[in-house]
Parts: C-alpha cells; sequence; structure tokens
C-alpha cells in the first residue's frame, strides 16, 4: 500500500465519521422534536428524498465531487436515516399502527426517492439551456 | 452523563464505519445484501439494547448511535426504486418485505433471549 493509497483511505475515514457524527445527531433532534413514529418518520422521508436526489444527480449532472457524495450519502444520509429503530417501533407498537408505520414509512419513503430523481432531472433539464 | 451529542455522535461515526465495511466487504449483485444485513444486525442489537436493563447513556451510544447509523433506511428506499426502475419487480418487493420481516424476526430473537 503506497503512502498515497494510506492517505486516501484515512480521508474516506474521516468524511464517514464527520457524515455519520452529524447525521446521527440531526436524527436525535428530530426525535427530541416529535417523539415517537413521527420523528422516526420524518427522518427516514426527508433522507430518502434527499439520497433520492444526490444518487440521480451523480447519474445526470454529476456536480457533487466522490467526496462530497461520501461525506453526505455513506455518513451522513444514511445515518440520519435508520431502519433499527424504524423496525423496533413497528414491532412495539400497536399492531395496527405498526402496519401503518411500515405503509408509512415505505409509501413516504419511496416517493421521497422518486421526487428527489424529478429534481435531479429538472436540473439536468436547466443545465443543458 | 456524558453529552447526548457526543454519545450520539460517536456512536453514529461508529455506526457509519461499520456499515461502509459491511458494503465494502460484501460483493454487489442484484439483491442488495448489503443493506439487508446491516439493517438486520442492526435492528437485532438496537432489539438486545433495549430489552436488557441498561442505562440511557448505553442506550443513547449504542441504540440511538451505533444502531441507528449503523442501519439505514435511505439507501434501502433508493435500492428498492432502483431494482423497480430496472424491471426486477419480484426482487424489489422480496428486499422490500424481507428487509421488515427479518428484522422483526431479529427483534423478537432478541427479545425472547432477554426477556
Amino acid at each position: 500500500m503506497t503512502v498515497r493509497d494510506r492517505f486516501a483511505d484515512t480521508e474516506v475515514v474521516i468524511l464517514i465519521v464527520i457524515g455519520g457524527f452529524l447525521g446521527a445527531n440531526a436524527r436525535y433532534g428530530i426525535g427530541l422534536a416529535y417523539p415517537g413514529l413521527t420523528g422516526t418518520f420524518v427522518a427516514n422521508v426527508t433522507g430518502s428524498f434527499v439520497l433520492g436526489f444526490v444518487v440521480y444527480e451523480a447519474m445526470y449532472t454529476d456536480y457533487l465531487t466522490d467526496r462530497g457524495r461520501l461525506l453526505v450519502s455513506t455518513g451522513f444520509l444514511s445515518s440520519y436515516t435508520t431502519y433499527s429503530t424504524f423496525a423496533y417501533q413497528t414491532v412495539t407498537a400497536e399492531p395496527l399502527f405498526g402496519l401503518i408505520n411500515v405503509v408509512a414509512n415505505y409509501s413516504f419513503g419511496f416517493a421521497g426517492v422518486v421526487l428527489g430523481r424529478w429534481v435531479a432531472l429538472r436540473i439536468r433539464g436547466a443545465s443543458r439551456d | 452523563m456524558i453529552d447526548p451529542l457526543f454519545l450520539v455522535g460517536f456512536g453514529g461515526a461508529i455506526g457509519a464505519l461499520g456499515r461502509y465495511t459491511v458494503s465494502s466487504t460484501i460483493e454487489r449483485e442484484r439483491f442488495p445484501l448489503s443493506t439487508f444485513m446491516v439493517n438486520v444486525i442492526g435492528s437485532f442489537l438496537l432489539g438486545l439494547v433495549m430489552f436488557a436493563d441498561v442505562g440511557e447513556s448505553v442506550q443513547l451510544f449504542v441504540g440511538v448511535g451505533v444502531c441507528g447509523a449503523f442501519t439505514t433506511f435511505s439507501t434501502f428506499s433508493v435500492d428498492t426504486i432502483r431494482l423497480l426502475e430496472d424491471g426486477y419487480v419480484w426482487t424489489a418487493v422480496v428486499y422490500a418485505l424481507g428487509n421488515i420481516l427479518v428484522s422483526v424476526t431479529a427483534i423478537g430473537i432478541a427479545w425472547v433471549l432477554l426477556v
């Protein structure tokens, strides 16, 4: 392994650590503002929207650098959204609320990704003019 | 008690690095196995933390921080939409239902072990 590789690896770790630190705290803050299932829902839906935008932006226009994407996607957004708390809240809620929780997170999360893709497409359209 | 900001933050940093390690170790196939794995393992670990009688600091560090960041919903959503776009409708259905059913089962196993 060359010195340059080692620097690149360290950089990856630092970016993910910073993103993970901030993303987990952002989720924690939302959980304090909206306790219970609501906070997790808000984080999961908004995070899915932004990640959808970032992923499709990478395919369409590619403004973000690889480092920026590592910080925002792998670090921040993936830590900001969560599956474990979502699953735990689902199984410990009343059965009907648990079912509604899964349907709500899934449908709005998927819709968020599609909306993010739409925004990325709009930006590509605008950048061609 | 240590400031929740640091407990959640450092837990989140560890969880994010763990997720990155899993995703760079597991070979990418059509079925997004690495996201499935982190979600199931993280849910099981969260179940252990919630059902065991641990203090609030541990819950914040391991539960909210490590497990919360190790697992991910945003990547799961994007994975599912990408599968649908590529026409792998059944894989998307199995993936979406598999994540919740196996994660819930994992939390159930944690409950059986500790309660």
